[in-house]
């Protein structure tokens, strides 16, 4: 397929629009991928400076929560429309998980 | 089974079932092999129950006992009632919605053919060395100790089967969500397509905690690793939960899609819309949730403690109230309606005390310190076989008759069809409904035999004849299925005359492309609203245009045959280490080339472009609609 075409099967999407979406599109993808990374090395130093285990764990708990936000919402593009349904089974998933989980550690004894 | 591919002769009928995506053909194929594991899981039970016929009775050795009980369990759960199941949601649920086939026609033929291996090898176990005898919830603490390879065979069985059934599972949620016809909303779809879904969803939540307990039990057993032996440190318990987070959801995949097919029959044959249609929805959906809430009240005798056994008491009580709400609309719908008595209509009609019996006796089993008397008794198998049996299997057979005519296009004799339903549910009651009593007079469950003047004698005789009626059901049903194909009589669209939804404005059985021009959904029951405004067939929502269709492919048998040989170079593998490398060296070999076919078909398949093939417009307009009466 010719560089100037669209890679849609549909003649009418304008291909100067695609260009500056997919550009938006990386530029979103690099920043999220940078402050990842700089996550990353928070959770690096936060171990390796030896901090207090009270102090440490929630920070990495919480830095591993956003590493998983902006997985999801940029990488796996879960920001953009049409992923209602996926969000909906994605969420029932983990809610289900958290319940069991939050069982085994409150109320069942083995 | 059109008369076009019987006179193509065996070969190529074969080869095309073997290589086919198509959703109708899979369902054949999932009805058949799930037949026929219906009737290996019959013979077992038949076995079963002669054992038991007489007290001190010397029919089957106790050995041989447990794993004729083992896999009846095991077989008539994950091989017949799941794949039965499976045969009817493609049959019904892509036309139902309006689509010409699943969302992934080649991922719906692997997941058939991993279900077909997983259930050949689980059974070869028979001719290899012994079935596995721990019951087909297979507690850890026993299994672990199993001498042979029988759990082996259902670990790696069930491990292979269950990636199919994933697979299917995944398929029809994206199915429903993505292929609906337009105007097809999701409160427009029939209740089928509905506990389709929702059981679906089920099967993506509760699958992979199997998979993950499987993982563990394969590993203890065939790596030496201790995650269920406690002498080890490690803890047996885990499997119980692990098997139980997947086992109660695993009941309500399979009642719910039962649920849906009577849904659609008692407003079919009430000749009225199903009252009550946004609270049935509504709570399937509950049902489902609360599905996963509940699992420890399997376990209440293993000592979790008062505080768990109290929450998961009222949780599993819980779930009575929408499935009351359930049993009101379904009796609501009849109400006042013009009831017609066909043979799926008195299966649905029967479903729904015995049903109801069986969620009785729920209840009471739920109530933890009660269940500390009924508990691995008879009580237990009686409650079980109501819910399972006049449920599921009700539903099962009531689909058969309701469907055949848009799978095969003949119909069913009704007068046999009447006289298996009798005979089955005579035979049913007869089995189960001693049962109760049995248990509460304290016969414990998977007993190999009783001793006499206990006062179970009767009970026991009379739960055999019972079963007898059963098979003698079976045997009709399957000499109605005989003649009914032999004497090929076909029939047209909507062969019940009171058809409300998509599948019954086709042809049956439908053109291989199922819809010619994608149909306009109006409301719920679209056929029935063109009906009552005159018409006979759906006004089409798109103009006459080339359709585009997926080639047939033989890599997803390629793909399972990959796994079912590994899993026997998995297995021997054992002995050929506590052989010390003497014997079965052809083990290790066997598991590679096995993965190798594996991994080789999937590279096949991701490296070579497929990209199907177009009906063009002109062929479809010669082709008026003779489809389904080639
Ligand atoms: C009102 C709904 C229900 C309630 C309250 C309920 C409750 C229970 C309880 C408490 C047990 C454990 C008994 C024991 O082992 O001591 C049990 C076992 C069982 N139930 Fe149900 N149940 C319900 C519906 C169903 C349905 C719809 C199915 C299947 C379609 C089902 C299938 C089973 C099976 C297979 C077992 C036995 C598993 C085994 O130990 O092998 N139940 N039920
Ligand atoms: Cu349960």
């Amino acid at each position: 397929m010719a560089t100037h075409e669209s890679t849609s099967a549909n003649p009418k999407v304008n291909y100067e629009y695609r260009r500056r979406k997919a550009r938006d599109e990386m530029r979103m993808q690099v920043t999220s991928f940078a402050t990842m990374i700089f996550m990353t090395f928070i959770a690096f130093i936060v171990v390796i400076a030896d901090f207090d285990k009270y102090y440490a764990f929630p920070v990495l708990l919480l830095l591993a929560g956003a590493q998983v936000v902006l997985q999801l919402y940029y990488f796996m593009h879960m920001s953009h429309k049409g992923h209602g349904t996926a969000a909906l089974f994605l969420y029932s998933g983990a809610l289900i998980a958290f319940i069991t989980v939050l069982t085994f550690l409150t109320i069942v004894w083995w | 089974m059109s008369t076009v591919a019987q006179k193509r002769g065996f070969l190529a009928v074969l080869w095309d079932y073997l290589t086919t995506v198509d959703h109708k053909k899979i369902a054949i194929l999932y009805l058949i092999s799930g037949g026929f594991f219906f009737l290996v899981g019959g013979l077992e039970a038949m076995f079963i129950r002669i054992q038991l016929a007489v007290p001190d009775n010397d029919f089957v050795s106790a050995g041989l006992y447990n794993e004729l009980l083992t896999m009846h369990g095991t077989t008539m759960i994950f091989l017949a009632a799941m794949p039965l199941l499976f045969a009817f949601m493609n049959a019904v649920v892509p036309l139902q919605i309006g689509a010409r086939d699943v969302a992934f026609p080649f991922l719906n033929s692997l997941g058939f053919w991993l279900f077909f291996f997983g259930g050949v090898f689980l059974n070869l176990s028979w001719f290899m060395g012994g079935a596995p005898d721990a019951g087909w919830t297979s507690y850890a603490s026993l299994s672990i100790a199993s001498p042979g390879h029988g759990i082996d065979f259902y670990v790696l069985g069930l491990q292979i089967s269950g990636a199919g059934t994933l697979i299917a599972g995944i398929n029809f949620l994206v199915t429903i969500i993505n292929m609906r016809a337009p105007g097809m909303t999701y409160m427009r779809m029939p209740l089928f397509t509905w506990s389709t879904f929702v059981a679906s969803a089920l099967i993506l939540f509760a699958f992979p905690p199997l998979t993950v307990g499987l993982f563990l039990m394969l590993f203890d057993r065939m790596f030496g690793a201790n995650f269920f032996n406690v002498s080890m440190g490690g803890n047996t318990i885990i499997w119980e939960h692990l098997f139980w987070i997947f086992g109660h959801p695993e009941v309500y995949i399979l009642i719910l899609p039962a649920f849906g097919i009577f849904s659609d029959i008692i407003s079919t044959f009430s000749k009225k819309r199903l009252f009550g249609y946004a609270a049935m929805v509504f709570a399937t959906v509950l049902i489902g949730f609360l599905g996963f809430m509940v699992w420890a009240h399997h376990m209440f005798t293993t000592g979790l403690g008062p505080t768990a056994n109290a929450i998961f008491a009222v949780a599993t009580m819980a779930i009575a109230v929408p499935t009351g709400v359930k049993i009101f609309n379904w009796l609501l719908t009849m109400w006042g309606g013009s009831i017609r008595f066909t043979t799926p209509m008195l299966y649905a009609v029967a479903f729904i005390p015995s049903f109801v019996a069986g969620g009785v006796t729920g209840v009471m089993l739920a109530s933890a310190a009660a269940d500390y008397q009924y508990h691995d008794s008879y009580f237990v198998v009686a409650h079980f076989h109501y819910v399972i049996i006049g449920g599921v299997v009700l539903g099962l057979l009531a689909g058969t008759h309701f469907y055949w005519p848009k799978m095969f296009g003949t119909m069913l004799n009704e007068t046999l069809g009447k006289v298996t339903f009798w005979l089955f549910l005579i035979g049913f009651h007869g089995t189960f409904f001693v049962q109760h009593f049995l248990g509460l007079m304290g016969m414990p469950r998977r007993i190999w035999k009783y001793l006499p003047g206990q006062g179970l004698d009767l009970f026991n005789m009379i739960s055999t004849i019972g079963a007898f009626f059963m098979a003698i059901a079976v045997l009709v049903l399957l000499y109605n299925i005989v003649i009914t194909q032999v004497k090929n009589v076909r029939v047209g669209n909507d062969p019940w005359g009171d058809g409300r939804t998509l599948e019954w404005a086709i042809p049956s059985p439908p053109p291989y492309y199922n819809f010619k021009q994608l149909p306009l959904v109006r409301g719920l029951d679209p056929l029935w609203i063109e009906k009552m405004e005159g018409r006979t067939e759906m006004t089409p929502a798109e103009p006459l245009g080339d359709i585009h269709m997926p080639n047939n492919s033989f890599i997803p048998f390629v793909m399972s045959l990959g796994l079912f040989i590994a899993a026997f170079g998995a297995m021997y593998q054992i002995d050929w280490r506590e052989s010390g490398g003497e014997e079965f060296v052809w083990s290790l070999p066997v598991l590679i080339i096995g993965m190798l076919i594996t991994l080789g078909s999937m590279a096949v398949r991701s490296l070579k472009d497929d990209h199907g093939y177009h009906i063009h417009k002109e062929e479809l307009m010669d082709d008026t609609d003779k489809g389904g009466k080639e």
